[in-house]
């Protein structure tokens, strides 16, 4: 590797540790904000000397910096601190969801990836046609519908009218197939849109047609001149949506009783559990900075250009 | 194969180009043909319960769970059908409509104003402030934040105000990235040199002469960002975070709608196809809107 290129690196990392930064400090600065929680843990019957040593046992005593970077040093250290509502280490508990998630992910994903590159490149390559409009508008509507909505009437077909399949909860691979189907929506709108419009700028690259004029069948000139040009946005969108996926599903996992991170999400927010809150955003964060910093590398060693 | 003969015809046989003035022309048409649903259906929303011709909204414990009238068991007096409390649905929806096309516009402004102003700031005056705006695009676009939003209403409660707070944050810096390098380009062009060069000021030069070459894009973002806090909004009150009772989204009927799943289909029907035809025409538009004013997709 360049010079250039570690210094381009370096740039991106310093970036996306000031975003971790901005993210650590508006949790901390949303876990203090919640007001006084020996109120939430003690209710209002406690004494006040019973509140003060609860206060001195939290480290709430302390001035606010001192709290700050005890904070820090415990998320650098997998120390997200304990649960006001289940008694137990955030850490241990997020551990323990986090399996569901990422298998809720890895097949949705995997549908989203399966369908829509095809689709994009189906529409790209028949650009102005009606496989093209079909296929365009079929993504835009994947990107309209409230995705959870869509789930909620899987759940009536499937399973209410037809009995086909379970309404929720997880286990079997049959349960996982209304919610990866659900999750899979919006990510393969995205692919296949993005897909499509990357696809289009590089058949339109004088190489492309340096490449018919030589002969080469329709179909590897489209695989392996075309798209191997238009991957790497596709490539970017496919683990950022990964990071929004793992997060921002907390709708579709609720729809499906899922028991994933997303429901531990809306448990510990209906239950004003902020400690845990903060914990479900810190390690959501970290994983984000992580899957950016992915792409950065990926960037690097895909596509010589960027060398 | 040399590289003379590419170059000498490097278009040669290239396949359907559509001519760019019809290209430009279609695009004027669609967003007129795609405005005009749109147009009907606020108007309807609007003005609906203004004639007095919708079934009364009010509770009906005679009638409860009434299936729409095109099932049996319907009846035309609720064409929708009703609720678990009697209420008609066709009724709510409409009066629930106002809310949430408002918040759509509303939550766009929200976003799409200081996203314009700071991505504006950070092209035109470059230096500490573009790297500093810059650090905050990228921050924001690398952070989870629906969960920061869900995190700001679990610690305000949810109302109206709060809920635009979290449209505006989430919304705002995909715009800014957009304008900023738009402005950067225009910055440099002759007519910006001129008129520094005839003294005028940069408030001027900002607002009178760069802004409205960025209009048509910046008109665009708003019309999709229209779109997108309508599914925030709706994925919020869902989740009894939005919009809460006694006020009523399209959202909030949803949540409501969940409950009945199982024996009243119908309830959460209704409203989750009214925003899927709403945003889907809105996106639409900001599409077509988005090509047209791109000068590098039109000239194809």
């Amino acid at each position: 590797m360049k010079a250039t290129t570690l210094r381009r690196i370096g740039a991106r990392v310093a970036t996306l540790l000031a975003s971790l930064l901005i993210a650590l400090t508006m949790a901390f600065a949303l876990g203090r904000l919640s007001g006084d929680p020996t109120a939430t843990i003690l209710g209002p019957m406690a004494l006040p000397e019973q509140r003060e040593a609860l206060r001195h046992q939290l480290g709430l005593d302390q001035p606010l910096l001192v709290q700050y970077f005890d904070y820090l040093k415990g998320v650098f250290t997998g120390d997200l601190g304990d649960s006001l509502q289940f008694y137990q280490s955030n850490t241990t508990m997020i551990l323990d969801r986090l399996p569901f998630t990422l298998q809720l992910v890895a097949a949705g994903m995997s549908l989203a990836i399966l369908i829509g590159i095809p689709l994009g490149v189906l529409a790209a390559t028949r650009e102005g046609t009606w496989w093209d409009r079909g296929a365009s508008t079929l993504a835009l509507l994947g990107q309209s519908v409230p995705v959870f909505w869509l789930g909620m009437m899987l759940v009536v077909l499937f399973a209410v009218k037809l009995g086909w399949l379970p309404a929720g909860q997880s286990g079997s691979l049959k349960h996982l197939i209304l919610p990866a189907v659900t999750m899979a929506l919006y990510p393969m709108a995205h692919i296949a849109r993005l897909t499509r419009a990357s696809m289009s700028d590089a058949l339109r690259e004088p190489f492309i047609d340096s490449a018919r004029a030589r002969g080469i069948s329709t179909t590897r000139v489209v695989w392996r001149h075309g798209f191997k040009n238009a991957m790497m946005p596709i490539l970017t969108i496919i683990v950022l949506q990964t990071g929004v996926l793992m997060s921002g599903a907390v709708a579709i996992e609720y729809v499906y009783s899922w028991p994933g991170l997303g429901q531990l999400a809306l448990q510990s927010i209906q239950f004003r559990d902020f400690p845990l809150v903060q914990a479900i955003v810190v390690f959501a964060a970290v994983i984000f900075v992580l899957l950016n910093l992915v792409v950065d590398l990926l960037h690097s060693v895909v596509d010589p250009r960027v060398r | 194969m040399s590289e003379l003969e590419i170059e000498l015809a490097p278009h040669a046989g290239e396949p359907l180009k559509p001519a760019k003035d019809r290209r430009r022309r279609t695009s004027r048409t669609s967003v007129f043909w795609l405005g005009l649903p749109l147009g009907v259906i606020t108007f309807l929303v609007f003005v609906l319960p203004l004639t007095g011709l919708l079934p009364d909204g009010g509770q009906d414990l005679t009638a409860t769970r009434l299936p729409p009238a095109f099932l049996d068991g319907g009846t035309w007096a609720h064409p929708l059908g009703t609720n678990k409390l009697g209420q008609d649905g066709l009724t709510q929806l409409v009066e629930s409509g106002r809310l949430t096309i408002m918040i759509g516009l509303v939550g766009a402004l929200v976003a799409i104003g200081p996203g314009t102003l700071l991505g504006l700031l950070a092209g035109y005056c470059r230096g500490w402030v573009d790297k500093t705006i810059s650090i905050l695009i990228d921050a924001q676009l690398a952070l989870p934040f629906i969960l920061i939003a869900l995190a700001i209403i679990a610690n305000r409660g949810s109302s109206l105000p709060v809920l635009f707070l979290v449209l505006a944050l989430t919304g705002w810096a995909s715009c800014a990235r957009v304008t900023r390098s738009a402005t950067l380009s225009i910055r440099e062009r002759q007519f910006v040199l001129g008129l520094r060069a005839a003294g005028a000021s940069e408030a001027r030069i900002v607002f009178r002469h760069v802004l409205p070459n960025l209009a048509g894009t910046v008109v665009a973002l708003a019309t999709l960002q229209v779109g997108t806090a309508i599914l925030v909004e709706s994925a919020l009150s869902f989740l009894g975070l939005g919009v809460v009772p006694p006020h009523s989204s399209w959202g909030s009927m949803l949540a409501a709608g969940q409950d009945e799943l199982s024996h009243s289909w119908w309830i959460a029907f209704f409203p989750g196809l009214a925003i899927t035809v709403l945003v889907l025409l809105v996106n639409l538009i900001g599409d077509a809107l988005l090509t047209h004013n791109d000068p590098r997709k039109r000239r194809r």
